[in-house]
């Protein structure tokens, strides 16, 4: 995983609330065994007309799309199945940071463990985001901080040890290997071996 | 001492290392089950760093989610039909083999979905932690477990440690009291939640539900009300064990035997939430009131009665989409709504108890001409057991298709699919848009809901055929 800093990016913005896992990955791209190439199945029921052709009229396909590696979404993105596929096929298509008031748990937790970078916004943010589609922002994960035009800066919230873990590309497997003593002698005390 | 919540209760008991600031608690997972679709890029990570399964003894495999229904494909020596499934389906055969994993194959009558067959072969046990690579993972909370969905990077890491990294969650209390009228299941109970609080109403929280229609449920009932906890965006759902939990468990394979089990009910009585235990949230139900529900959007908060209708909320854009999908319109009655397709099945509702309550109302009676009925037992014991009682023969005398276990058409990732344009009333879990298929449209339902929807063709109130 490529350590995270600053990310500055053109957003693109999907307004639709509870938008769910179901929609970013469909089931049956899931009998992959791999986790890579999902990028070109990202929101393929929305993406893609019954003959597999991109429809222009949806926000990915249209050129201010590309390039954008911040997606700003409606309210509780990430809803429904754990499905680790759907960060996974975000990030395969090149979206960096996804942006709402609220982010489901499991798609949130997935997400920090693939470099996918979480950011819940106030009402506030969240609108002034919503209206204005392309808007050039920086995230800066060290200062946990989104700023957007003219200088303005909002603060975001972010667990402590998955941003350790991001900043420095590391996974959270070797921390938890390091506590080897502590979870033997978890067990020891536990099944009274 | 301060009063416990059970949630608190079952998690203090699995901190291997408190949380501070700068780190989440490392939390001891006692049952981790693992499947087909959200394993194999786990087992990767295992080989690319040269780890073991830590404990096997904690680890148990199945296949339900990509595997044919097909009896042929299963039994008969006929290849898996799907490619991508059947390659699937090898590679957990290939890594459970590599790493000394338990499987629960293909063939095995002990198989079926994850999620019902942990309860049924007593893996799930009060006051454990339980995960899965599966967010439906919450139904086992159902026994007082804390049980949660997690993603494939943790099935890596819970593989190779046993343990997690996880903040302590809030707590939601449901509590439902009063006595359910007749024809009002478990199911509307859950979706009458959902409908109340929201999609999003339990994000960040574990809910208890509790109060006297909880305790009054079998723990069949109680498992479909834990089930759907995630739809309201919480991870984990919990009812506290009770004489109904010991019961079930009792004699299951892996349930406590002897001296062991006379010792685990004594500490399963524990846990229980303390009087005066505090919770972050709490929302109340008169079970009383409650009627059979059904959905009618593309998410499971958008729910009426089913003698009700769609509501109506101008100016809301993504609800106004939501219904263009489903070809409903505001204000548009429920009941009569002509349905093309009807699925009893899934993690949520496809215990023997479901499949009595569809049976209640096929029994005598046609599957309506141009429905197509599919009933997925969620497991093969409960295959066996629904054809020894006749239920079976109750489906196939009017017409339905009887099939082998697995998730089947609640995502048809196995190739069970629904048409699009079709309406499917669908005991399963989710009615997000392409769910059961491409433009399919789905109305969750209870099973007696949807085996009334197969004999009248329509959207119909089960009640119409209560005795």
């Amino acid at each position: 995983m490529d350590p995270i800093t600053v990310i500055r990016s053109r957003t693109v913005v999907m307004p639709s609330t509870n938008i769910d896992t179901d929609q970013i990955i469909p089931a049956r791209f899931l009998t992959t065994t791999v986790r890579e190439g999902l990028g070109v199945s990202l929101f393929a029921d929305w993406r893609y007309d019954q003959a597999g052709q991109p429809k222009p009229d949806f926000v990915l396909n249209q050129p201010a799309a590309r390039g954008c590696q911040v997606l700003v979404a409606g309210r509780n993105i990430g809803c429904g199945s754990s499905r680790e596929h759907a960060p996974w096929a975000l990030l395969d298509f090149g979206i960096r940071v996804v942006i709402s008031t609220e982010i489901a748990d499991i798609f949130r937790s997935n997400s920090l463990k693939n470099g996918l970078l979480p950011v819940v916004v106030d009402e506030a943010t969240h609108e002034w985001l919503l209206a204005n589609p392309g808007a050039e922002v920086e995230v800066d994960l060290p200062a946990c901080a989104l700023r957007l035009a003219e200088g303005r800066e909002v603060k975001f919230p972010i667990e402590a040890f998955s941003r350790y873990c991001l900043m420095n590309g590391i996974d959270e497997l070797g921390y938890l290997l390091s506590q080897m003593a502590a979870i033997e002698r978890y067990e020891r005390t536990r099944e009274g071996a | 001492m301060t009063a416990q919540s059970l949630f608190e209760k079952v998690w203090q008991r699995h901190v291997v290392v408190p949380e501070t600031d700068d780190t989440p608690a490392i939390l001891y997972i006692d049952l981790h089950l693992t499947h087909e679709v959200t394993s194999p890029q786990a087992f990767d990570v295992l080989r690319a760093r040269k780890l073991p399964v830590r404990r096997l003894d904690r680890t148990l495999a199945t296949m339900d989610h990509s595997t044919p229904t097909d009896t042929a494909q299963i039994f008969g020596g006929l290849p898996i039909k799907l490619e991508s499934a059947a390659r699937q389906v090898r590679q957990l055969e290939v890594n459970c083999a590599e790493f000394g994993v338990n499987l629960i194959g293909l063939q095995d009558s002990r198989r079926g979905i994850v999620h019902i067959i942990g309860p049924e072969q007593g893996a799930t046990q009060p006051g454990k932690t339980i995960v899965c690579g599966d967010s439906h993972t919450s139904t086992h909370g159902a026994f007082g477990a804390l049980a949660f969905g997690i993603g494939t990077t943790e099935v890596g890491y819970v593989l190779a440690t046993q343990c997690l990294l996880q903040r302590k969650p809030k707590t939601l209390e449901i509590v439902v009291n009063g006595r359910l009228p007749a024809g009002v299941s478990a199911k509307d109970v859950v979706l009458a939640v959902i409908g109340r609080i929201g999609v999003n109403g339990g994000t960040g929280h574990v809910i208890e539900f509790r109060g006297s229609a909880i305790a009054a449920m079998s723990m069949d009932e109680r498992m479909t009300v834990c089930n759907m906890s995630i739809e309201a965006g919480a991870r984990a759902g919990m009812i506290a064990p009770d004489a109904t939990t010991h019961e079930y468990l009792k004699g299951r394979p892996f349930a406590p035997q002897g001296a062991d089990w006379d010792k685990a009910v004594a500490d399963w009585n524990t846990l229980r939430s303390d009087a005066g235990a505090v919770y972050d949230k709490s929302a109340a139900f008169d079970a009383g009131t409650l009627e059979p529900m059904i959905t009618f959007g593309t998410n499971p908060g958008m729910v009426t009665t089913i003698s009700g209708n769609v509501p109506e909320r101008p100016g809301d854009a993504v609800f106004a989409k939501s219904l263009a999908y489903m070809g409903l319109t505001a204000g548009e009655r429920m009941a009569e709504k002509p349905v093309q397709v009807v699925f009893i099945g899934s993690c949520t509702n496809a215990r023997i108890s479901d499949l009595e309550a569809a049976a209640a109302i096929l029994r005598g009676r046609k599957v309506a001409r141009g429905v197509r009925a599919l009933i997925v037992p969620g497991s093969q014991q409960i295959k066996l057991e629904a054809e020894q009682r006749g239920l079976a023969k109750v489906f196939t005398d009017a017409g339905a298709e009887w099939r082998e276990s697995g998730c089947s058409m609640c995502l048809g990732m196995n190739g069970d699919l629904v048409d699009a344009g079709q309406y499917c009333v669908s005991t399963s879990n989710r009615n997000f848009e392409g769910r059961q298929g491409i433009g399919a449209r789905t109305l969750l339902a209870s099973p007696a809901s949807a085996a009334a929807a197969a004999v009248r063709g329509c959207v119909t109130d089960p009640r119409e055929f209560l005795g």
